[in-house]
């Protein structure tokens, strides 16, 4: 298995830091998403830093999005998600492979960008740990739940359109938690919201290659 | 269950209950209206206690609209029974006016309890989440043109949101609670509310019955048609 399965990462690797830099095109938007938001509630490093959590949350979880049309559509028009699919690898297995082809490319960059950001909004010492670590143990959600969403759309001609309103309100659970434990490492407190963001995004990371792949299986069909 | 996957037996059993069925959702909101406005106000919130029994009601069919969605998809994807993906289909654009109406009744109600119309509570946000979900779904119906296809992509979301939708009530409870705490079930509702509660809580689930069953007759007489004109030619 590790060999079809490592190049397909690779593969889809390559193609996110090449076509377009599209990794870095996340990045960028997470980055200026940040930028604004000060621009529009005012400079107030007090009120900056209690919403920072939120804001690079919500800020990171639409820029995994922008990035998702990437994880299949482009496969399905050039027909090479065909090929994939005749490949020894389940689709399952291939949809894992792209899970975390996205999660290297988009989640994962981002959660190595969020500490530079929230020193931008003034987020104390243990905020910004609570935050990293909120959004090492998130992203993986975020990609997956968005894998699903992109499967979902992989044949529709605008699924950029569709695929937000679909994924963001599964996503809600993810932005609670992960903003959550900002919050309460602010305040001093546990209330347990990494273990249960850990629980989400182990949960989501399990459940969506099988979702993901019966999609894809019944698009190809046709 | 599967006896009655055949539309034309479904065209026959509807057509006997629905009749049945609507007169029996008018009589219960009508006595139920009726009832509403003649109970005792409530101790403390007056009477504006009497948006409960429009708003109960439509919260509960709201919610039990997205399961029936849930188990028609379950049967479409499991069994591929054919009367699932319309009855699934059919249940959707009701499921999001009950929300939606829940919504509002709920917002007129917040006004004189809570002072605002709309509050960051548990219940509001996770119903404007529904809302979301319903709209979602449709979108995903209207966007896919090849219609099998469409049906079995829908299927697979609507179980992948029934997975999520109580993980999202219980992230939002977690978040924030300010809406009062269940009391029908527990039995600290006042007796005299509950006859009307309960006469149009069955009311609101008959007419979605009613509403339900023409969407899906609607559809099978629609699909008739289509074939009928393209052998027409």
């Amino acid at each position: 298995m590790s060999g079809p399965f490592v190049s397909l990462v690779m593969r889809d690797l390559r193609l996110a830091s090449r076509s377009g830099g599209s990794a870095a095109l996340a990045l960028a938007f997470f980055a200026l998403v940040a930028t604004l938001v000060p621009l529009g509630v005012g400079a107030n490093l007090n009120l900056l830093a209690r919403i920072a959590g939120g804001v690079l949350w919500v800020g990171a979880v639409l820029a995994a999005l922008l990035s998702l049309d990437r994880l299949y559509q482009g496969d399905f028009d050039d027909g090479s998600l065909d090929l994939i699919a005749l490949s020894p690898l389940s689709l399952e297995q291939v949809a894992l492979a792209k899970l975390l082809a996205h999660w290297f490319s988009t989640g994962l960059p981002l959660t190595l960008l969020s500490p530079l950001l929230a020193l931008l909004f003034g987020l104390p010492g243990p905020g910004t740990w609570a935050l990293f670590v909120s959004l090492l143990i998130g992203t993986p959600a975020v990609s997956a739940v968005g894998a699903i969403g992109a499967s979902l759309t992989l044949s529709l001609k605008r699924g950029g359109l569709i695929l937000p309103l679909i994924i963001l309100p599964l996503l809600a659970p993810a932005v609670i938690f992960g903003a959550g434990a900002v919050t309460a490492a602010l305040d001093h407190l546990s209330n347990g919201a990494l273990g249960l963001l850990s629980a989400f995004a182990a949960a989501a990371v399990l459940l969506s290659p099988f979702a993901a792949a019966a999609c894809v299986r019944l698009n190809l069909a046709g | 269950m599967f006896r009655y996957a055949n539309p034309a037996v479904f065209m026959r059993l509807s057509g006997v209950l629905l009749p049945w069925v609507s007169g029996a959702a008018a009589i219960l909101l009508a006595v139920g209206l009726w009832s509403s406005f003649h109970v005792p106000p409530d101790y403390q919130q007056g009477m504006t206690v009497t948006i409960m029994f429009v708003h109960v009601p439509a919260a509960i069919v709201a919610e039990a609209a997205y399961g029936a969605i849930a188990v028609a998809s379950l049967f479409s994807l499991v069994w591929r029974h054919p009367l699932a993906d319309t009855a699934a289909r059919a249940a959707a654009p009701l499921g999001a006016v009950f929300t939606a109406l829940g919504l509002v009744t709920g917002s007129l109600w917040g006004r004189p309890m809570w002072g605002a119309y709309w509050v960051w509570d548990a219940r509001l946000t996770s119903f404007l989440l529904l809302l979301f979900l319903y709209l979602g779904y449709m979108a995903l119906w209207n966007a896919i043109e090849d219609e099998a296809r469409a049906a079995r992509a829908a299927a697979i979301l609507a179980l992948v949101g029934a997975v999520n939708l109580p993980i999202i009530k219980f992230s939002v409870d977690w978040w924030n609670t300010l809406h009062q705490g269940e009391s029908i079930v527990s039995g600290q509702i006042a007796s005299v509310f509950l006859l009307p509660l309960g006469l149009m809580a069955f009311g609101y689930m008959l007419l979605f019955a009613a509403l339900w069953m023409v969407r899906i007759r609607t559809e099978i007489v629609n699909r008739r048609a289509r074939s009928l004109m393209q052998r027409a030619g």
